[in-house]
């Protein structure tokens, strides 16, 4: 009996179509946020043209860079920074100023030194611990050059080990570069960390 | 599974290590504590325009605060009451003129009180229906607020907000009192922080004078060499530089910095860092404040000796600095912290900018300083997940030497821990029903 009752259902039946009239939560409550649609985000690099040797000059500049923080050659680093040099690190990608916002890093060349004692002290406790990390850079746009300074915008990856865990991090830097004697030096590294509002899971310790 | 009597956890100068890595503990300590006792939300400034939100955990319960139509805040619990799907899906934004679910669209006012059901014929004849209370979101059992920070209680009965804050609320005095206006207002950065330990090592951590010598060295001496030499070369350093050096202090000194402590487990750590230079901003901003207060109103509110306050067990305000950090506990060997910066109305740029350095160096998620803290609290977790070596967590130092005035206990020695005694008597009392009924 009741198997054909539900062949006789299964009989019949509507087919849904899709109509031109608010539906949905649309239809519930019109002027709910979130109506229209979610603009774009992001910033989007326009190079300029540059000599094959400029490219060459600068990228190497930033993997030289990016290996100094595995190597955990922090002087080296440091000595890449021209001596008004400032390494930072916003807390959101809307900020534009390194001293009236909260920033995750603010360092100038000294505070820089302080950091660098840290990481090189005896008791500093979590570098107890086995800690390495491994950088990719790449994507580099060089945004404008002259004699004496460039912009580069780059992004990089970053897989830290540390005990037994492995975190990731990614983003975007901003490299404002000046030329002092024959080489390129840092004079503003700005460092958009994709992962900047996440919870951290524990701290970051060293630059990125 | 019976659980252990207090007795057997918590004894005046000692406590097992249970309290901190059994999961049963913390259950208990989520229903009787948390989701009973007065709990930081949030600051009214987080939540500006009509609409506005921030979610929070009170507990294990998720909650939104909401600014309503008329101005005010509420504290609702985030979830439809349809299929129990969670109304808020962001940390923060606007949520327009209600909320609406994203799973089968149940519509509800600000205040949580529902607005449109689809469909709502379907409900004719059952024992739900429009007019029926479990139609609509659940606020907090109550909602309340001090100087513009607001608490919510998931509990109808239990002492008021002000009697839960007690001395303790100097915490919010001294913040909003450090402004010309004697308001505060959020910096809308909130970082967070995941410590993979019990949330009562941060707690007790907060006026442990003991650890900043040994824990906090590397940072401590480096920063001192630096401030010393930039000293030498320009005549001063910046403020910011003795705010890591500190930490490089002796024993001895630390040893003098005095604890307060209140009843329900409330704290205070005596200041330590000096934070009157005389250089021209500050000068300027104590001037504004002598205009707006007058001389001796002024001198006490900027004399107030305090590094930071705890509000137990969940806060710890660093008021001189406006800064807070707030403990949302996920288990017993994981919290999270909701770090926070203050701006004081009305003060000078300068001054702002000279605590952001604290915020920067000192409590963002690069800290050099938390970095070794949650480095310990790891360690001491693991420590106390083994039994063989040993069941007990000392407290004995100095124990027998508090001073004990109008119910406040007061360190005999900076290094005393009776700031960890203080805070159990408060857990034994906000727990001892729950582990007597579990006993019986």
């Amino acid at each position: 009996m009741s198997e054909i009752n539900v062949k006789k259902a299964l009989g019949q039946g509507v087919v849904i179509e899709a109509i031109e009239s608010m539906t949905g939560a649309e239809s519930i409550a019109p002027d709910h946020m979130g109506r229209g649609a979610r603009p774009a985000t992001g910033y989007v690099p326009q190079g300029v043209a540059v000599t094959p040797a400029q490219q060459h000059d600068i990228e190497q500049l930033l993997y030289r860079q990016a290996a100094m923080l595995d190597a955990k050659r922090w002087l080296e680093w440091t000595e890449l920074f021209a001596t008004d040099g400032v390494y930072w690190m916003p807390a959101t990608p809307e900020q534009t100023d390194w001293m009236s916002q909260p920033s995750i890093f603010a360092e100038d060349r000294l505070l820089m030194e302080v950091r660098m004692g840290r990481l090189q002290h005896p008791n500093a406790w979590s570098q107890a611990a086995q800690w390495h990390t491994n950088h990719l850079v790449g994507n580099v746009v060089i945004e404008s050059i002259g004699d004496a300074q460039a912009e580069v915008w780059s992004r990089f990856q970053m897989m830290e080990l540390r005990r037994d865990s492995v975190r990731h991090f990614g983003g975007s830097y901003r490299h404002s570069l000046v030329r002092t004697g024959d080489a390129w030096r840092i004079r503003l590294q700005r460092v958009d960390l994709m992962n900047a509002q996440a919870a951290f899971d524990y701290v970051i310790q060293a630059w990125v | 599974m019976s659980l252990p009597s207090l007795q057997s956890l918590v004894e005046p100068d000692r406590v097992h290590r249970s309290v901190y890595t059994d999961p049963a503990i913390f259950d208990l300590e989520m229903r009787n504590i948390w989701e009973r006792t007065w709990v930081y939300c949030g600051h009214e400034s987080q939540v500006p325009q009509v609409g506005d939100y921030h979610t929070l955990q009170i507990g294990r319960q998720p909650m939104v605060m909401v600014r309503q139509k008329d101005g005010s805040v509420r504290v609702l619990y985030n979830r439809c009451p349809h299929r129990g799907v969670q109304l808020c899906g962001n940390q923060r934004g606007n949520t327009g003129t209600g909320f609406v679910c994203s799973y089968h669209a149940w519509s509800f006012h600000l205040d949580g009180k529902v607005r449109a059901i689809p469909l709502k014929q379907g409900y004719e004849g059952t024992r739900l229906d429009m007019g029926h209370p479990d139609c609509s979101m659940k606020s907090a059992a109550r909602v309340d607020s001090y100087r513009g920070f607001v608490f919510a209680s998931l509990a109808d009965e239990g002492p008021g907000l002000l009697e839960f804050l007690g001395d303790a609320k100097v915490a919010f005095d001294d913040m909003c009192d450090r402004s010309p206006l004697g308001e505060v207002e959020v910096v809308p950065v909130c970082h967070r922080v995941v410590q993979h330990s019990n949330w009562k090592f941060f707690m007790e951590n907060q006026l442990d004078a003991l650890h900043p010598s040994v824990t906090h060295q590397s940072t401590g001496v480096p920063a001192r060499r630096v401030e010393q030499r930039v000293k030498a070369d320009q005549g001063a350093a910046p403020l910011f530089f003795h705010y890591l050096s500190a930490f490089a202090t002796s024993f001895d000194q630390w040893d003098s910095v005095q604890t307060v402590n209140f009843p329900r487990g409330h704290g205070i750590l005596k200041a330590y860092m000096g934070l009157r230079p005389t250089d021209p901003d500050t000068v300027a901003y104590e001037a504004l404040m002598k205009q707006a207060y007058g001389e001796q109103k002024a001198e006490e509110f900027l004399s107030r000796s305090i590094h930071h306050v705890l509000v137990y067990p969940y806060l710890s305000v660093q008021s001189p600095l406006q800064q807070l950090r707030c403990l949302r506990p996920l288990a017993a060997d994981k919290t999270l912290s909701e770090i926070w910066h203050f701006r004081l109305k009305g003060a000078p740029e300068a001054i702002y900018r000279r605590s952001l350095w604290y915020f920067n160096l000192v409590n963002s998620p690069a800290t050099m300083i938390n970095a070794d803290d949650l480095e310990n609290w790891t360690k001491g977790q693991w420590g106390l997940q083994g039994s063989m070596a040993g069941d007990w967590v000392s407290f004995h130092r100095n124990h027998g030497g508090d001073e004990q005035r109008d119910g406040v206990l007061y360190s005999n020695k900076g290094t005393s821990e009776v700031v960890m005694r203080s805070q159990f008597k408060a857990w034994s009392e906000y727990m001892a029903p729950a582990l007597a009924a579990a006993e019986a």
